[in-house]
C-alpha cells in the first residue's frame, strides 16, 4: 500500500524512520511518451550514505527515471520505496517534503533575490507582526553555511554570484529541507577545477551523514572519484549496477553502447596545406589580450584552458558576434574585417557555438528549419522564394549523413535529444561549405556514441581540407583530436604544443599556471 | 565537400509532405463550433438560419477586414517576438492625412483647397508612406535602441493618435472624392484583406523573408550566429507592419467617406486579439497568416452573432475577452503537447 506524502512527512516529523535495506528504491518502472517508452522495467537502487552514479547516452531513460524519483512526473508502473515504504510523488513539492531534493541542471534560483531569500522561500521565519524576520533569517543561512562550508555572504542578490556559487547555494537550500536523498544533474558542466574540488568536498561530508546522493554526470573520471556505485541504463532499459571499483572506463562505455568502441578518437594523418587563418594581436578590452595564432588547411588546431580562460570570447570575436577592438585577422593571405557574423559566413566561416540552447537551436522549429537557416544567406534562395524542393532534398542527405535519429524532418528540435540536437546544427554549418570550422565544446553534454560520431566528422572535415579550430574542455579530446594545441590562461595565450609533445601534464601547467 | 554516407545509416522514413495534422485545424473546429451554436440559437429563439444567409456573412467579414489586414502585419511583429501596440492609432493618423488629399473640390473646407480631385492613388500613396513611416519608427527604435517593442509601439500608440488629433484640430476630413470612396464599397475591403493576407501567407512560408522571421522569433542569439541581421529584418517587419496599418487606415476612411481623429481606437487589440485566437504564440517563432485568418473570421462571428440574436452590445465585450482568454489556454495546452519531454 502507498503511503501519501503527508504520512510521509508525519513520519518523518516522528522520527521513527523505518529502517530499510534502501534508502530509495523504485522496481519495474515504465514509462511512457507519446510515441515512445521512455524506461521499461527499470530498476534502481540507492544505499544509505552512497553516492549513486546514473550512466547512459542521451535518450537512455536516466533523465526521465531521475524526474520520477524527484516527482516530476508520475510512472506508468512499479514502484518508488523511500526508506522501504512505497510512496507516490505527485510533484516536486511532494518529494521534497517527502526528502527528495533535485538540483536542476538549469538553476532555478531567483536572481533579484538574496541568497537567503532564495534558500528559505516558503519557509521564511517570521516575527511576531508576521512580518519576514531577515535577521533569524540571515543567521540560519549563516549556520548553514558554516555546516557546510560555503563562504558566500547570504544578503547578497544571486544574480551576482558566479555559476559556481549558484550551484552551492541550491546545494544549501536542498540540504535545508534536511532532504534524505539528493538528486544531482550534472553538477560539474560549468565548474572550474577548483570549484569542483569543493563541490566534491561537500558531496563527501553529507554522504558522511548518510544522505544519499543520486549522481548523473558525463564524465568518467568524476565516476571514479566520486561515485561508490553506478547503474547504467540503454535505451530506456536498466543494464546493471556495479560498484565503481569494481570496473574499469572501457567496462563501462561498453554496458552503455552495447558495443565497443574500437576508436574514440578516430585521428588521421591528412595533408596540411596553406594557411587559411592569421590572427594577430587580437583584443577585446577587458576580455583578451593579443591572441596569435594561424590554422592552415587540413589542421585541427585545439584550444585548451579553465573556464574563464577567454576561449569562447576568442572564438565568438572572430565570428564577428563581438567585433575585436583590436588587432588583425587574415583569410588566406587578405586582411578582413569581421564585423558581425553575416560578414563572417560570406568568408566562409562557420561557428558552432558552445551553449546549444542559448545560441544554437530554434527550439519551437523544426529539424529542416532549424538546418537550412545559415546557408538561406546566399543560396537555395530564388528571387527571395527559398528553393523548398531542392533545400529538403539537402538537408534529408545531411541528417541521413550524420545519422540523425529521427523520423523526419519535420520534428522540433527540442524533441531531440542533445547529441542529435548536435548533429543538426553541425549540419546547418556543413550545408554552408566553410572552409574555417570553429567548435566551442563541440560534444559538450552528449553521449558517448554520438561523442565518436562528431569526433568522425570533424576528421572528415580536416580530411576535406577545412581549417578547424576546437575548443574543448575535455583533455582527452583536446590531446586525441588536434595537430596542434593552443593554451589560454586569463585572456592570454600561454603556449603551443604540438601533437607529438602534448601531454595532459604540459597542457594544465600551461593553463593553470 | 563531400561527407561520406556511413554504412549503416539509419534511413530516414520516406518524404512525409504532409505533415501532421494542420494546427489550423483546431482552432478552425473552434470557428465551427461558434457559427453552429449561433445557428442553434438561432433556430430556437429568432426562427431564422444565422448562416444561410449571404448577406449577412458578407457584412460580417466586411465588418472585420480592416481588423484583419492590421492583424497580417502583428501577425509577423508577434512572430518575431515583438508586439504592435499602436497599429489603431496609426489607423487614425493615416486616416485623417490620407482622406486630406482625397478630398473632392466641390467640398468648401477642403484641408488643401489647392490639392482637390486629385487621383486615388495620391491619398493611397500618402497613406502608405505614412504607416510605413510609423513602422520604421518603431522598428528603428526597437532594433537599434534595444528598447522593448512594447514601450516602443506604446509611444507611438499615444503620438500618432496626438498627430491625428493635431492634423485638423479636431476636425473630421470629409468630402472625398467618389474613385477614392470607390476603395470601401462593395465588399472591396474583403478583398484588400483576402489578397494582403494571401501575399504575407506566401511570405512567411516560402520565402527567405518568411524563414528569418521564424528563426528571429524563435532564438535571436541563434539567429544572429547563423548570420541574419536582425536589425535590419526587424525593421523590415515593423515597416510591413506599419504599411498595413496605414492600408488599413485607407480603408476605414473609404468606407466612411470621412476620415475622423478617433478612427481605429482598440483595432491594435482586436488584431492582437486575432492573432493569438490564431494560434500565434507570444513567445515568438510560432505562428501562421491562416491562423489569424480564422481568427479574424472568429471575431467577427462572435459580433455579429451576438447582434443576431439582438443580445445587448455590453455582453459581446464580455463574452469576447473570455473567449481571447480560452484561445490561449487551447494554445499553451498545444505547444505543451509537441513538446514531449
Amino acid at each position: 500500500m502507498a503511503v501519501s506524502p503527508t504520512t510521509m512527512a508525519a513520519v518523518r516529523a516522528s522520527g521513527a524512520v523505518p529502517n530499510a535495506e534502501y534508502l530509495l528504491s523504485a522496481e519495474g518502472v515504465r514509462k511512457e511518451f507519446p510515441g515512445v517508452v521512455a524506461l521499461d522495467d527499470v530498476q534502481f537502487r540507492l544505499k544509505r550514505g552512497s553516492v549513486h552514479a546514473l550512466m547512459g547516452e542521451n535518450g537512455a531513460g536516466k533523465s526521465t527515471l531521475m524526474k520520477i524519483l524527484a516527482g516530476i512526473y508520475t510512472p506508468d508502473k512499479g514502484e518508488v520505496r523511500l526508506k522501504g515504504v512505497e510512496v507516490q510523488l505527485k510533484s516536486p513539492l511532494d518529494a521534497l517534503e517527502s526528502g527528495i531534493a533535485m538540483i536542476h541542471q538549469e538553476l532555478n534560483l531567483m536572481p533579484f533575490m538574496t541568497v537567503a531569500e532564495n534558500i528559505w522561500i516558503r519557509r521564511e521565519p517570521k516575527n511576531r507582526f508576521g512580518f519576514v524576520d531577515h535577521g533569524v533569517m540571515y543567521r540560519m543561512t549563516d549556520e548553514l553555511f558554516t555546516r557546510l562550508n560555503i563562504e558566500i555572504d547570504p544578503d547578497i542578490e544571486v544574480r551576482y554570484l558566479s555559476v559556481a556559487n549558484r550551484q552551492m547555494v541550491e546545494i544549501a537550500k536542498a540540504v535545508s529541507y534536511n532532504s534524505d536523498v539528493l538528486i544531482m544533474d550534472e553538477p560539474t558542466s560549468a565548474l572550474t577545477e577548483r570549484e569542483v574540488e569543493h563541490l566534491f568536498r561537500i558531496i563527501r561530508d553529507l554522504r558522511a551523514q548518510g544522505i544519499g546522493i543520486v549522481y548523473i554526470t558525463h564524465k568518467m573520471n568524476e565516476l571514479f572519484e566520486i561515485a561508490d556505485e553506478f547503474s547504467v541504463f540503454r535505451d530506456g532499459r536498466y543494464i546493471g549496477t556495479h560498484a565503481s571499483t569494481d570496473v574499469t572506463r572501457d567496462d563501462i562505455i561498453r554496458m552503455m553502447v552495447g558495443r565497443e568502441i574500437t576508436q574514440m578518437f578516430p585521428k588521421e594523418e591528412v595533408p596540411i596545406g596553406e594557411v587559411v587563418l592569421s590572427v594577430k594581436d587580437l583584443c577585446l578590452k577587458g576580455v583578451f589580450d593579443n591572441v596569435s595564432f594561424e590554422v592552415r588547411a587540413g589542421e585541427i588546431l585545439g584550444v585548451a584552458g579553465l573556464v574563464g580562460s577567454g576561449r569562447s570570447n576568442v572564438a565568438e570575436t572572430l565570428f564577428g558576434v563581438t567585433p575585436a577592438s583590436s588587432g588583425s585577422i587574415e583569410l588566406n593571405g587578405k586582411a578582413v574585417t569581421i564585423s558581425s557574423p553575416t560578414v563572417a559566413i560570406r568568408n566562409q566561416m562557420a561557428f558552432l557555438t558552445e551553449d546549444r540552447k542559448d545560441t544554437g537551436c530554434l527550439l519551437v522549429l523544426d529539424i529542416l528549419e532549424n538546418m537550412q537557416i545559415a546557408v538561406l544567406q546566399d543560396r537555395y534562395v530564388k528571387g527571395g522564394f527559398v528553393q523548398q524542393g531542392a533545400i529538403e532534398a539537402t538537408c534529408e542527405d545531411m541528417a541521413r549523413k550524420l545519422r540523425v535519429k529521427t523520423p523526419n524532418l519535420y520534428e522540433r528540435i527540442q524533441n531531440l535529444s542533445g547529441g542529435n540536437q548536435q548533429k543538426v546544427l553541425i549540419g546547418r554549418w556543413l550545408l554552408t561549405n566553410p572552409r574555417i570550422l570553429i567548435l566551442d565544446e563541440p560534444t559538450r553534454g552528449i553521449d558517448v556514441g554520438a561523442k565518436a560520431e562528431i569526433h568522425r566528422l570533424v576528421t572528415e572535415m580536416a580530411r576535406n581540407g577545412v581549417a578547424v579550430v576546437m575548443i574543448s574542455s575535455e583533455m582527452p579530446e583536446v590531446l586525441g583530436m588536434s595537430d596542434r594545441i593552443m593554451v589560454m590562461h586569463e585572456g592570454r595565450v600561454t603556449g603551443f604544443l604540438n601533437r607529438d609533445e602534448a601531454t595532459q601534464i604540459k597542457v594544465m601547467e600551461l593553463a593553470a599556471q | 565537400m563531400t561527407i561520406k554516407a556511413a554504412e549503416g545509416a539509419a534511413p530516414l522514413a520516406t518524404r512525409q509532405r504532409r505533415r501532421r495534422m494542420p494546427p489550423e485545424l483546431s482552432i478552425f473546429l473552434v470557428l465551427v463550433g461558434i457559427a453552429l451554436i449561433y445557428e442553434v440559437l438561432g433556430w430556437m429563439f429568432i426562427g431564422q438560419s444565422f448562416l444561410v444567409n449571404s448577406q449577412r456573412l458578407t457584412i460580417m467579414i466586411l465588418q472585420v477586414s480592416v481588423i484583419g489586414i492590421i492583424a497580417v502585419g502583428v501577425t509577423q511583429v508577434i512572430i518575431t517576438g515583438g508586439i504592435d501596440l499602436s497599429s489603431g492609432s496609426v489607423v487614425g493618423m493615416t486616416a485623417m492625412i490620407a482622406t486630406s488629399f482625397a478630398q473632392s473640390s466641390t467640398w468648401g473646407r477642403a484641408v488643401f483647397p489647392s490639392l482637390t480631385d486629385l487621383p486615388a492613388f495620391v491619398p493611397i500613396i500618402v497613406g502608405l508612406l505614412i504607416g510605413g513611416g510609423a513602422g520604421l519608427l518603431n522598428g528603428a527604435l526597437i532594433a537599434y535602441t534595444k528598447i522593448p517593442p512594447f514601450i516602443a509601439t506604446l509611444g507611438m500608440f499615444v503620438s500618432a493618435r496626438g498627430v491625428a488629433k493635431w492634423y485638423t484640430k479636431g476636425q473630421p476630413v470629409s468630402g472625398v472624392t467618389e474613385q477614392f470612396h470607390f476603395i470601401g464599397t462593395k465588399a472591396w475591403p474583403v478583398v484588400v484583406f483576402l489578397v494582403v493576407a494571401l501575399i504575407f501567407h506566401i511570405a512567411l512560408r516560402y520565402t527567405r523573408y518568411g524563414k528569418f522571421t521564424y528563426a528571429i522569433g524563435a532564438n535571436p542569439q541563434a539567429a544572429r550566429v547563423s548570420g541574419i541581421n536582425i536589425e535590419a529584418h526587424l525593421v523590415k517587419v515593423y515597416v510591413i507592419a506599419g504599411l498595413l496599418a496605414g492600408l488599413a487606415g485607407i480603408v476605414t476612411a473609404a468606407r466612411a467617406e470621412t476620415a475622423q481623429a478617433s478612427m481605429g481606437v482598440g483595432y491594435e487589440l482586436d488584431a492582437i486579439a486575432a492573432t493569438v485566437i490564431g494560434g500565434t504564440s507570444l513567445t515568438g517563432g510560432v505562428g501562421r497568416i491562416t491562423g489569424t485568418v480564422i481568427g479574424t473570421i472568429i471575431l467577427g462571428v462572435m459580433t455579429s452573432g451576438f447582434t443576431f440574436l439582438r443580445v445587448d452590445a455590453y455582453y459581446q465585450e464580455i463574452v469576447k475577452g473570455a473567449i481571447i482568454i480560452a484561445a490561449v489556454i487551447i494554445d499553451v495546452y498545444r505547444q505543451k503537447k509537441r513538446t514531449k519531454h
